[in-house]
């Protein structure tokens, strides 16, 4: 029986499933129902425990249609890896029932889609903008709005929190210090923005504003063919680019049913565990940074430059890597390549075991970090956690176990899994698999399958310059692929890969042109950074401090 | 920075002149040539001590940012240009490094932090995104930040090296020690005064 029949049955002992539209396409199990039905069924199938996470709600706009939006739901059980899209068609200003009752983690999904379609969720009690400036005017991600229309905005808003049962978030309490932290602060990396209320320095409202580097990825995805998109998600996390690229391709692939060679998924496996252990560098570092311990910023760095010289040998590159196409990688692994990545892995473990006895073993780094703001396994799946945090908490879900890809399930690996969901485990988890990325890559690099590292179809994958250049037959796939596109057939997928950060989701749209006809993704931190207000409430304002770096918020994916 | 160097040549000719006026009468054209000598040295010497001691306050917002740190890391070692105090707070700070992508919501703020700063300043726009928008041809982003604060040196690259970045620092440096006219900056308004 497969999973769509076995939903349907489970459906059935409450629901009249007549109405329900269920179908399984391109790998994914859809449902189409009513917005009527919309709650009740969720509510069904979080508490029957059929589903435990909601990972992403976004918006698509079709504007030819009658009911003009579609509001998509993706649900996912970790018991077993199974997932499920369901969609609900509205037509423009008609409001659609908030899930956050169901889900707390719905809260900043709705008001993504309010703020880029306009779509109106009753009852959520703070549907304001979310990712543009509040100045701003219309819905950016609707196909009427062109890409490159840009709007003047000049003001900052001022502090302000979210509104709750009996307080207003636009009235502050005359007894309470407000404080501003950000978007320019050394605390707050870069563009994050931190509003607190403080009694002395104990923090009773705390609220975050996000956007600063909302840099409009999802657009532009519309409006690049699928091959230019590449660069663009190398910045959604810059901190660890490939991962995100193979994320993507990942998807196109899925949609387009291919499957790219061994030794493809091979280097794609070695750049994801490098990425992973340079973002957990970031992390790991510039948490030390936000409590005063510089070194181990500036021991941990040497080995990010390491992994630096490795890329830009394989491609150029240091930062932004742009290595993998659809169908496979960009080029081959120059000679020896392998070897110096098991050379940086022998480094790289003694790095490892100096930085636990410097910052984990140090007296300091734990009484600042243990017993901080500690978030329970039933709260980390309500609010949508994944990766390390999810693992801090005490629930062991990796998707590189859970539903494995390009071989995880072949490598031997162990995933750490924390007990108190504080600061410390989540850095405890991080350096844990750092050494188990060690591990995969050993693993992999030691026995790399040899062959093609793309697939050869000429509708998919450019030729070699060698027969662009040498033959007629090459140079005509060429510039045929280059005028008229890589053209998926009319669907939509959605597959995740697991990121440094957590589940890295990727939604897309295709009508069969050259550019994708919506693609959304699913940021890990985007769904951690909005319980951040919850979770700092009444601990003390360095302890926020501590919290917010230990979170691994990267502004580019969260705000996109 | 011409307003404010003339203001230092006041200052630091206020502080010769008594001596001279006091010395012999029939040299005091000489003198005056001598004391003109020694305040275009004072210049030098406080252009010297400029460029070598600038404070940056590292603005980086997105994947700059990230390279930045490898700029300051111990590899490529921005304490070797004598730029290594960062300071997060701009009144503490004469060099506003400007790295990365800058959105309609963040332009008010970064505007806000630069009329903060202490004279002399500068700023080094670090990468395409600071540049011109860079790729991102968008409803809500800036198209370089020079749309509403002066920019002296533009670094290209999307991110750029840390050697790109560092001989962009080396040309600020430059800059500041032959004393190269801004008018850029000297005729620069804030774009969102209301006034």
């Amino acid at each position: 029986m497969t999973k769509l029949e076995d939903l349907k049955k489970h459906l059935a002992t409450q629901f009249d499933i007549s109405k329900f539209k269920m179908a399984h396409v391109v790998g994914d199990d859809v449902m189409e129902i009513n917005k009527t039905d919309l709650v009740p069924v969720l509510t069904f199938l979080r508490q029957s425990g059929r589903f435990d996470f909601l990972m992403d709600i976004c918006g698509v706009d079709y504007p030819q249609r009658a009911k003009r939006f579609d509001v998509v739901y993706h649900l996912f059980s970790s018991h077993d890896s199974s997932r499920l899209r369901i969609k609900v068609q509205v037509s423009e200003g008609e409001p659609v029932d908030s899930v956050i009752r169901i889900w707390r983690g719905a809260d900043w999904f709705e008001r993504e889609a309010y703020d880029m379609f306009g779509i109106p969720f009753q009852g959520h009690p703070n549907l304001r903008k979310l990712l543009t400036h509040h100045q701003f005017v219309g819905h950016p991600l609707r196909k009427d709005y062109e890409a490159d229309r840009q709007q003047s905005c000049n003001d900052v808003l001022p502090i302000h929190f979210d509104h709750e049962e009996n307080q207003r978030g636009d009235v502050l309490n005359e007894n309470l210090i407000p404080l501003n932290i950000g978007p320019s602060h050394p605390a707050m990396h870069g563009t994050l923005r931190v509003m607190v209320e403080l009694d002395g320095e104990t923090i009773v409202r705390a609220n975050c504003e996000i956007g600063f580097l909302h840099r409009c990825f999802e657009k532009m995805a519309e409006t690049h063919p699928y091959n230019q998109v590449i660069p663009y998600t190398d910045r959604l996390n810059y901190c660890s680019a490939p991962s995100n690229n193979v994320g993507y391709c990942k998807t196109v692939e899925k949609l387009l049913n291919i499957e790219i060679p061994p030794r493809a998924q091979a280097m794609r496996v070695v750049l994801m565990e490098l990425s992973r252990i340079i973002d957990h560098i970031i992390s790991v570092g510039t948490g030390g940074l936000d409590l005063g311990a510089l070194t181990g910023f500036f021991h941990l760095f040497t080995y990010r430059e390491k992994v630096y010289n490795l890329f830009e040998k394989l491609c150029g590159a240091r930062l932004t890597v742009s290595m993998t196409r659809i169908g496979g990688m960009a080029q081959d692994a120059p000679e020896g390549w392998f070897d110096e990545v098991l050379g940086f892995c022998k480094e790289m473990r003694a790095g490892v075991d100096e930085i636990t006895k410097l910052l984990l073993d140090n007296k300091i780094f734990i009484k600042r970090t243990q017993g901080v703001c500690p978030v329970k396994a039933n709260e980390a799946i309500d609010w949508g956690y994944t990766g390390p945090l999810l693992r801090a908490s005490g629930v062991n879900l990796d998707l590189r176990k859970a539903a494995p890809y390009y071989g995880y399930d072949g490598l031997d690996f162990d995933v750490p899994v924390g007990t108190n969901g504080d600061v410390y485990d989540r850095y405890l988890v991080r350096i844990e698999e750092m050494k188990q990325s060690i591990r995969i890559i050993e693993q992999v690099c030691k026995k790399i399958p040899g062959g093609d590292f793309s697939v050869r179809d000429r509708g998919i994958a450019l030729p070699e310059k060698k027969d662009v250049y040498g033959n007629i037959e090459g140079l005509m796939n060429h510039f045929m692929l280059v005028i008229k596109g890589l053209r998926p057939q009319m669907g939509e997928t959605y597959d995740a890969t697991e990121a440094p950060n957590g589940e890295l989701g990727f939604y897309l749209i295709s009508d069969g042109s050259a550019n994708p006809y919506r693609l959304k993704v699913r940021p890990p931190c985007f769904a951690i950074y909005q319980s951040y207000p919850h979770v700092v409430r009444g601990a003390m304002l360095a302890d926020a401090i501590a919290t917010v770096a230990s979170m691994n918020v990267i502004a580019g994916e969260l705000d996109r | 920075m011409s307003q404010q160097l003339s203001g230092q040549n006041q200052m630091t000719g206020s502080v010769n002149t008594p001596t001279h006026v006091q010395g012999v009468g029939s040299q005091t054209a000489d003198d005056m040539s001598r004391s003109f000598a020694f305040t275009t040295k004072l210049e030098a010497l406080a252009a010297w001590g400029r460029k070598n001691a600038l404070w940056p306050l590292p603005y980086g917002t997105a994947c700059c940012g990230i390279e930045l740190m490898s700029v300051m890391g111990p590899k490529y070692d921005l304490a070797r240009f004598g730029a290594e105090v960062v300071r997060f707070s701009p009144r503490q700070a004469d060099l506003l490094l400007v790295a990365g992508t800058i959105t309609e919501k963040m332009a008010p703020i970064l505007v806000r932090i630069y009329e903060q700063m202490l004279e002399p300043k500068y700023v080094l726009s670090m990468g395409a995104c600071a540049s011109s928008g860079g790729f991102y041809r968008a409803y809500h982003v800036l198209q370089g930040c020079d749309k509403v604060i002066p920019v002296d040196v533009y670094v290209p690259g999307c991110p750029p090296t840390p050697e790109a970045v560092l001989d962009g620092i080396m040309l600020l440096q430059k800059m500041i020690a032959t004393n190269q006219p801004r008018p850029w900056r000297d005729n620069w308004k804030n774009p969102y005064d209301k006034a």
